[in-house]
């Protein structure tokens, strides 16, 4: 046994307890200040201004606080990554665990992993140094600053989270139930399209989540990348800003502790705070209510 | 008449033989079983006869099989199994409905008929109709480990296939269970060509018409079930079905 000495044994249960204790006070304290903060701009700023209105000018004279424009912003940059990385997410996976030889896996795998370590500093470089020109020879109208470019990399920044989910979901698959598929005739296409994907919605539902979860969250590559301008736009070609984006401006800015335009921070954190926890309760309920079975 | 006539088959896991030159003829519309102790190469055997072998790397066969005078390396893999149903150790019912996992193998292989039909007469014909009959649509997860195990036979004879290939079929299933799905081979016999691997000498007896006895990847004996568990010709197959060893 390890734990031969019951003094170190009840020390180490103390920390424990302590660490966890320390994360859940870190937490509240997060939400309390979050909430201070917002409870007081919503004193001055109706909430149905700020959820509705469709200018945002907070720094700006006439002031304007009607969050949508951020709201877009992130949402485009959402679609267009998840887009990227959902469909080559699976690909990856499918290709990972149904057809790589434990060769390929063994260096596929990690090789994909290093994908995600990338700090997201050099994403947002790597978007605006070399995917943006790419995109300007193609699409010459396309802005310096522009949603597609940071799309692209924040995709490939989710990609190895997505293929690492359903790569585990495929290879935990029953081989059973493929030798069940093969032995009516099937061809390994259908087996993969009709009983394995279906049966692992679950798990490529909750890979899909938490991807949006940190494309949502995402903020230094969309900050470099997709430049500073909020607006309603449709076109990815243009500079918008996400609600993250905006929250580095202002924080990195000039501007005064206290003042209305600081509290928008906070308002828009607890926006950013609501939505990913909204997401997170999703994944849980796709993952309880569709695990394996009707498809 | 012969459904499967093999000649000098074998087969290779890397440099290791586990199937040894076995040549035997199956009859058809009789059941056949194959017994023998663990690991001597039965399920490999079994899966040669519709090239499920096909998917494990490093694996190499010799001699040849012919499924109605067909030599089946030269046939198609996915239309031999259209004809060749398998059967597996444990049930592998698909986390579909109960309908859905019947219609699923006629269905991606293009045939055409009237799906209700099929469902209904598949599962008359392995007794589980009248108990799932309301609950078409309940995942089949959700049905006993016997029911699970005879939908996965129902699943196989949608196919309309000439063979059924079972491995063990019982071997995951309560004495009540499996006495239903003996009651069933029996039934089933008349229709198709069956055969059955099992570890299980009473049940090999029980079902069975021929046996053949494997011993470390060779055919030992194959005949008559009645003849090879009472006077055995072989002295090896005698310590077996004896229990001497095995
Ligand atoms: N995929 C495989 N790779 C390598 N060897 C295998 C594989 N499957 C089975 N074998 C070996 O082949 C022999 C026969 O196995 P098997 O056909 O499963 O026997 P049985 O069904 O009679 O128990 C055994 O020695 C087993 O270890
Ligand atoms: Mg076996």
């Amino acid at each position: 046994m390890i734990f031969k000495n019951s003094l170190f044994k009840k020390s180490l249960s103390t920390l424990l307890a302590l660490t966890g204790v320390l994360t859940l006070s870190i937490t509240l304290f997060s939400i309390i200040l979050l909430g201070k903060e917002s409870w007081s701009f919503f004193q001055k700023v109706p909430l149905k201004d700020f959820l509705f209105g469709t200018h945002w000018a907070p720094l700006l004279e006439p002031k304007s606080f009607g969050v949508l424009p951020l709201l877009s912003g992130t949402f485009m940059i959402v679609i267009l990554s998840i887009s990227l990385a959902l469909p080559l997410g699976l690909l990856t996976a499918t290709f990972l665990s149904e057809f790589a030889s434990p060769h390929w896996r063994k260096w596929l795998k990690p090789a994909l992993e290093i994908l995600a370590g990338i700090p997201t500093v050099v994403y947002g470089y790597f978007a605006l140094t070399f995917i943006t020109p790419l995109l300007k020879s193609i699409y010459p109208p396309t802005e310096i600053f522009n949603a597609l470019s940071a799309s692209i990399v924040v995709g490939i920044m989710i990609l190895p989270m997505i293929s690492s989910l359903c790569d585990d979901a495929f290879f935990d698959f029953p081989i059973s139930l493929k030798e069940g598929a093969l032995s009516l005739g099937a061809t390994p296409f259908e087996f993969i399209t009709q009983i394995l994907y279906p049966a692992s919605l679950s798990r490529i539902g909750a890979a899909l989540v938490l991807a949006i979860s940190r494309a949502i969250g995402e903020t230094m590559a969309v900050t470099i990348a997709a430049g500073a301008t909020p607006k309603i736009t449709l076109n990815p070609f243009e500079s918008i800003q996400t609600m993250t984006a905006y929250i580095v401006q202002v924080s990195l800015g000039d501007t005064p502790a206290g003042g209305i335009e600081y509290q928008t921070c906070f308002a828009v954190g607890a926006l950013l705070f609501i939505l990913t926890f909204f997401f997170n309760w999703i994944g849980h309920k796709i993952m309880t209510r569709w695990s394996w079975e009707l498809s | 008449m012969t459904v499967f006539d093999i000649k000098n088959f074998s087969v290779f896991y890397g440099p290791k033989e586990a199937v040894k030159s076995v040549s035997l003829k199956i009859k058809k519309n009789k059941v056949t079983a194959v017994i023998g102790p663990s690991g001597c190469g039965k399920s490999t055997f079994l899966r040669s006869l519709n090239r499920m072998n096909d998917f494990i790397p490093n694996l190499t066969t010799k001699g040849e099989i012919f499924f109605f005078k067909e030599n089946i390396q030269k046939t198609n893999p996915v239309d031999l199994r259209r004809k060749i149903g398998m059967v597996f150790q444990r049930p592998n019912p698909f986390p579909k409905s109960i309908y859905k996992n019947i219609i699923w193998g006629p269905k991606i292989n293009g045939y055409k008929c009237n799906w209700d039909e099929l469902v209904e007469t598949s599962l008359q014909k392995t007794g589980l109709w009248d108990e799932v009959k309301d609950r078409l649509n309940d995942s089949a997860l959700n049905l006993s480990g016997g029911q699970q195990q005879r939908l996965c036979i129902a699943r196989a004879i949608a196919m309309n296939p000439d063979v059924i290939l079972m491995d063990e079929p019982c071997s995951a299933l309560d004495p009540a269970a499996t006495a239903r799905i003996e009651d069933l081979i029996e039934e089933l016999s008349q229709n198709y060509t069956i055969l059955i691997v099992t570890h299980n000498m009473q049940q090999a007896a029980r079902v069975s018409e021929e046996t053949a006895f494997f011993y470390n990847g060779q055919l030992i004996e194959f005949g008559a079930t009645k003849d090879l568990f009472t006077k055995p010709k072989e002295k090896r197959t005698e310590d077996y079905i004896t229990g001497r060893f095995g």
